[in-house]
């Protein structure tokens, strides 16, 4: 139980996705201008996540490593995702309209985030198993849901507050995005403490 | 590199056939209906029937939760085809006498004196109907303005008036259609028709 716990915490904060190991920019930059549209699209990153994770194991498991053709994994992993995602989607939309609404057009676009892919590829690296593997890309997506939520609000205040012109818009974001970073470094020490 | 192309194959073809199968399991219906409501509103989006835009309305109406005599820009015509549509009675537009009587076109004039530039006139314009930029003076585009008041709520210097259209050669349209509320048909004639023609027979 634990080690599960250990798990969780070392993927949202002391390797974080997003600010750490680097993946998911463009979601964080793209869409944290509102606080609104940054907590939808960190709702649908969790749910694909999550989904990706666990769906890429058991291709990667039950399909390419019997045939012993793990060199197609990034192509199937694309395709397993892009299929998995269409089909949450198909449901979703059937079964609760109410979801739809708040998820509606983040889900098709996620499918294409590096962060997804990054799961699963480091899902395989690292050896992970079925159990390890979900909660790995729960984690990862709650990670990147905080960071999400946290970035979006710091934008919001920067949007009302009187920044240089020649830092306005994209420059500053960046700039808050990378000391956001440099202080998710402190959590590094984080790992041995535990 | 056979066994490859074939697991590839083989997984493509399924999760294209799982997607094809759920896309005909799980279609979501969209309601005839609603698209039909939303097609005889006059889509100006002003939100003047408190739902946030007219395909909202219409849903609405659909699901029996709004009434169908809630929006001023569409008026009598539009009240009395969603209610042959819907085969119900037709209603008088909602607010009361003032809003039943048509006080003819309107227009949205900006003062252009005491403009400031804004742009708040801007946004709140449903039909893209004025032209400015910020700090510069606006003006109201007369030919697309739909006179549905929304710009006079923001404005901060209050110089937006609404202004009745001249009737003159360029603005005079025909008469819109005699509708059955304002002017019942002249039952009695009607009878009075069919006795006659009642004996003929």
């Amino acid at each position: 139980m634990t080690e599960y716990f250990l798990l969780l915490v070392s993927t949202i904060l002391v390797n974080n996705f997003v600010l750490v190991k680097f993946l998911g920019l463009c979601p964080f930059m793209g869409s944290s201008r509102k606080l609104e549209v940054a907590t939808g699209m960190a709702l649908a990153t969790t749910f694909v996540l999550t989904l990706a994770s666990a769906s890429s194991y058991l291709v990667n498991t039950y399909i390419l490593v019997p045939l012993e053709v793990e060199f197609l994994r990034t192509i199937a992993f694309i395709l397993v995702i892009a299929a998995v995602v269409n089909f949450t989607e198909m449901v979703v939309h059937k079964t609760s309209p109410m979801l739809y609404q708040v998820l509606g057009m983040f889900l098709p676009l996620i499918t294409t985030n590096c962060a997804v892919l990054g799961v699963a590829l480091l899902n395989v690296q690292t050896g992970y198993g079925f159990f390890e593997s979900v909660l790995f890309g729960f984690g990862a997506a709650l990670g990147f849901s905080m960071v999400m939520v946290l970035f979006a609000a710091l934008r919001e205040r920067l949007a009302a507050s009187d920044v240089p012109e020649i830092f306005q818009g994209a420059p500053i974001a960046l700039i808050t995005a990378g000391i956001m970073s440099i202080a998710f470094l402190g959590f590094a020490g984080l790992d041995k403490g535990l | 590199m056979i066994s490859a192309i074939i697991a590839l194959a083989l997984l493509a073809a399924f999760f294209g056939l799982v997607l094809g199968f759920s896309a005909i399991i799980f279609k979501v219906e969209a309601s005839p209906v609603v698209e039909q409501i939303d097609k005889l509103l006059p889509q100006t989006q002003c939100a003047q029937c408190t739902y946030a835009g007219c395909r909202p309305y219409a849903e609405a109406i659909a699901e029996g939760e709004a009434e169908i005599n809630m929006c001023p820009p569409g008026g009598q015509q539009t009240i009395q085809a969603i209610a042959d549509l819907l085969d119900v009675e037709a209603l008088p537009l909602a607010g009361g006498e003032e809003a039943q009587e048509e006080p003819g076109p309107i227009l949205a004039i900006i003062d252009e004196q005491t403009c400031i530039g804004c742009t708040l006139c801007i946004q709140a314009c449903p039909v893209d109907a004025i032209l400015g930029a910020a700090k510069q003076m606006h003006t109201v585009i007369a030919a697309e303005c739909t006179g549905c008041e929304l710009c006079v709520e923001p404005c901060p210097v209050d110089c937006i008036d609404m202004v009745g259209v001249e009737e003159n050669i360029k603005t005079w349209k025909w008469p819109k259609p005699v509708n059955h509320i304002n002017h019942p048909l002249p039952l009695g004639n009607f009878e009075l028709i069919s006795e006659k023609t009642a004996g003929s027979f």
